[in-house]
Parts: structure tokens; C-alpha cells; sequence
């Protein structure tokens, strides 16, 4: 019973992050490529409610331009609430969530990957159509810089803080309410500071301010969260 | 160190509880090199909860899973390096191909992918390394989820009912390749109703009884 020859319990040279973040990210961008709604609906979403917001309230341009941060920003937490769904969810049902969280890879590099790569499949996008949208809506001409940069660091928060509430209700089979409760309420720091900044900037003064801090939810999420979403997978798979 | 050391699993005073109502209490086994373990027992006698426990996807209400003398949750990435887990879910994507599956499912557990055409011949997928896995059938999928352990190079393997919808053949062809990898040092603990044809001195057998309370 001593035949250990061929079969040795110790740590074998460690597997390369750079790797395995690569091997994750290529997979969910091929999954997501080849089930094209899954990019396709929240960025519909997003276009349809902005293109709505003229033609209930009216052609008045001046009440257009006051709402405008605020209308694109609530519909870009919408749209990326409704695809927050899909991050762990399948994989959850069908297994592969498992596989990965018995994989020797640090789970910190897959949960990161995965949530890089969703924000590549449905941030990304948000923040190439809003300028356009943000035509529609009359957007003062000084506030498209502060728009852009606000998106570009604030979808990324989405999609991390999004994520921990994702990984806590994957477990249950109806957890789209109870989603919607738990990450709300953590997206609405993002949302003030994001609408600051875009008013700001119509009024022609500095908003570096609301970008720094924007900046810093950025940094914390990127860093932190994805230890929370480990943790709280590993909770909802027990 | 323990390099030499028999000994691969050890549970100690292992007690499930799920919905109220405990599954085992204290339950205590080691396994060593070269084993092959059937778990047993009626639906719902916590086959599958041990086997989460035993890979370290469950906690036990009380008790500990031991893996080289220390806890497995002391020491993940050593023991997940050294394991093998096929749940009763086979982690099969619907968007990719077979071959794309079993390409990621192996650099998942950082084995080499470059053979993968070669596995699934192995499992004769031959000719199905480009269909789409959600054309394929419920065998099939199963057949991607089991080819990693053609290349596996871990002495734990944990498998959950591996010969659900397998033929007659895959499973002949699944039990030799689990006698192999026992006699080569490995473990092999799974669960499945039907009876092993390997010969009885190569198995154990762990049988949990249905509790109701």
C-alpha cells in the first residue's frame, strides 16, 4: 500500500496568475460572444431608456440638459443591474462554478477576471453610446469630458460592488429582488458623486474633486472586492 | 516528510446537519494510497453532502477533513493541486465546443491542454471536438467532465455518480482507469447506485443509512 512512486503530495512550482486570469477572461468573452444577448440586452436597455426620456417629458431643451447626468447615470446602474445576473449565475448552475473554486488558482485572479470581463461586455459599451445619447438629450457641450470620465471610472465600481451582491444570492433561486436591495443602495455614493462632477463641469468650474473621489471607490473596489466576492461565493456554494 | 506516508484523507468526527435533521454524526475513516471507496446509501443519506465535505465545498457542522496530516482549508491551493472533484453537475459550457471545454476544464487544473484531441478520443468524442457542447448529448457532457482524469496527475479523485448516463462501455473503460490510478498510488472515493464490476478486494465500501431525525 506504499506506492507512492509515481504520486507526490507536495506543492507543485506555482501556476502563473498572468494565466490564469488570461485563461478565465478569453472564456467568458467567448461565452458571452457567442450568446449575443447577453450584451446586446443591457445596452438596448440603456439606449431605450434614455431615448424615452424626450419624448415623455417634451422638446424642451433646457429641462432636457438639467436631467440629463441624471438620467444617464440612473440608466447605466439599471443596465448594468440587469446584467449582473449573468456573472455567476450559469456557471453556478451548471457546475463550472465549482470547478473553479477547487481550482488551484488563487480564486482572487478568476473572481477578478470575471468581473473585468463583464465590464468589458456591458461597461464598455455604455460608455461608447452615451455621448450620442447624451446629444439626444441636449447635454450641456463642457459636461461630454466629465461624462466620459465619469463613466470610465465609475462602471468599473458597478460591476465590482455588483458583483459581491451576485455572488451572496447565487445560491438562491430568486434572488433578483433581493439583488436589487443589497447593491442599490451601495451604487448611490457613485451616482452623487458622478452627477456632481457632470453639473460641475457644465458650470464651467473644477470637478477633479468628485473625480477623486469617484477615483477612490474605484481603487477600493477594484482591490477589495473581489476578496468579498470569494468569501461570499464560497458561503453561497456550502 | 510525509512523502512516504500512506495516509492521503483522513476525516475526523465528521457530523452533517442539513434541514434539521443530521445525515452522519462522527464519522470517521482515513484513506489511504491505493483505495477505492464507494459511498452508499439511499437518496438522501448525504452521499453527495460528504462528498462536498470531503472536497472542501461544504463545512461540516463539526469535524475536520484532514489532507497530509493538516486541515484542507489550511491548505487549499495543496490540496485543490491535488484534487480532482467531478460533481453531479458536469461544469459544461453550452457555448463552446467539446474540445474548448476540455481545453479550459485542464488548464483549470493547470494540467497541459495541447492533448486534449487526444483525450477525447479517449472518450470517444472522436469527430465531436467541434460541435457546439449544447448540441451534444447528457452522456456526452458527462464524457467531456470525466476526460480530464485521462491526463490527471492528482492522487485525490472525488467523483460524484461518474457513470450517470455513461454506456455500458464508458463505465467498463472509467473502472479500469480507476484501477489503474489506484494502483498507481491514487485515491478514488465516488458514489453510484449501480454496483462496481471490479473485482471486491479493490473497493470499500462506506454505507450511510437514512435518518429521519
Amino acid at each position: 500500500m506504499t506506492k507512492t512512486n509515481n504520486i507526490t503530495i507536495e506543492l507543485k512550482e506555482p501556476l502563473s496568475y498572468r494565466a490564469a486570469f488570461m485563461l478565465i477572461f478569453k472564456r467568458d468573452l467567448t461565452i458571452a460572444f457567442r450568446n449575443k444577448d447577453d450584451i446586446l440586452n443591457p445596452l438596448l436597455f440603456f439606449i431605450i431608456v434614455i431615448t424615452l426620456f424626450p419624448l415623455g417629458i417634451g422638446p424642451e431643451s433646457n429641462t432636457l440638459a438639467i436631467i440629463a447626468p441624471g438620467i444617464i447615470w440612473v440608466a447605466a446602474l439599471l443596465s448594468t443591474l440587469l446584467s449582473l445576473d449573468r456573472l455567476f449565475k450559469s456557471d453556478h448552475a451548471d457546475g463550472s462554478l465549482e470547478q473553479m473554486l477547487l481550482s488551484p488558482h488563487p480564486l482572487f485572479i478568476i473572481v477578478l477576471a470575471k468581473i473585468i470581463a463583464h465590464w468589458c461586455l456591458t461597461g464598455l459599451p455604455l460608455i461608447f453610446t452615451a455621448p450620442l445619447l447624451a446629444l439626444l438629450l441636449n447635454l450641456n457641450e463642457n459636461s461630454y469630458l466629465a461624462l466620459m470620465l465619469t463613466l470610465l471610472i465609475g462602471t468599473p465600481i458597478l460591476s465590482f460592488l455588483g458583483a459581491i451582491g451576485v455572488a451572496l444570492t447565487v445560491g438562491i433561486k430568486k434572488g433578483g429582488v433581493l439583488l436589487s436591495l443589497l447593491v442599490l443602495p451601495l451604487y448611490i455614493p457613485v451616482l452623487i458623486f458622478a452627477t456632481s462632477a457632470i453639473d460641475t463641469a457644465a458650470m464651467n468650474l473644477p470637478y477633479s474633486g468628485q473625480l477623486a473621489i469617484i477615483a477612490a471607490l474605484f481603487i477600493g473596489s477594484i482591490t477589495l472586492s473581489p476578496f468579498a466576492v470569494s468569501a461570499a461565493l464560497k458561503v453561497s456554494t456550502n | 516528510m510525509s512523502k512516504n506516508s500512506p495516509l492521503l484523507l483522513s476525516a475526523n468526527q465528521l457530523t452533517c446537519i442539513r434541514e434539521e435533521r443530521i445525515l452522519f454524526e462522527k464519522l470517521n475513516f482515513s484513506i489511504n494510497c491505493g483505495d477505492i471507496i464507494q459511498v452508499e446509501g439511499p437518496n438522501g443519506a448525504g452521499k453527495t453532502s460528504l462528498l462536498r465535505i470531503l472536497a472542501g465545498l461544504s463545512q461540516p457542522y463539526e469535524g475536520q477533513v484532514q489532507f497530509n496530516h493538516t486541515s484542507i482549508h489550511d491548505e487549499r491551493e495543496l490540496f485543490n493541486q491535488n484534487l480532482h472533484y467531478i460533481g453531479h453537475l458536469a461544469g459544461i459550457k453550452g457555448e463552446m465546443t467539446a474540445q474548448e471545454n476540455l481545453e479550459f476544464n485542464l488548464n483549470l487544473c493547470g494540467l497541459d491542454s495541447t492533448e486534449a484531441e487526444k483525450t477525447l478520443n479517449q472518450v470517444n468524442l472522436l469527430g465531436f471536438e467541434d460541435a457546439l457542447a449544447s448540441h451534444l448529448s447528457a452522456g456526452q457532457h458527462r464524457r467531456i467532465a470525466l476526460a480530464k482524469l485521462w491526463q490527471s496527475k492528482a492522487p485525490i479523485w472525488i467523483l460524484d455518480e461518474p457513470f450517470t448516463a455513461i454506456d455500458k462501455n464508458g463505465v467498463k473503460k472509467l473502472e479500469e482507469l480507476m484501477i489503474k490510478h489506484a494502483k498507481s498510488g491514487g485515491c478514488v472515493i465516488l458514489t453510484t447506485h449501480q454496483d462496481l464490476s471490479i473485482d471486491k478486494n479493490l473497493y470499500k465500501k462506506i454505507t450511510l443509512e437514512y435518518r429521519f431525525f
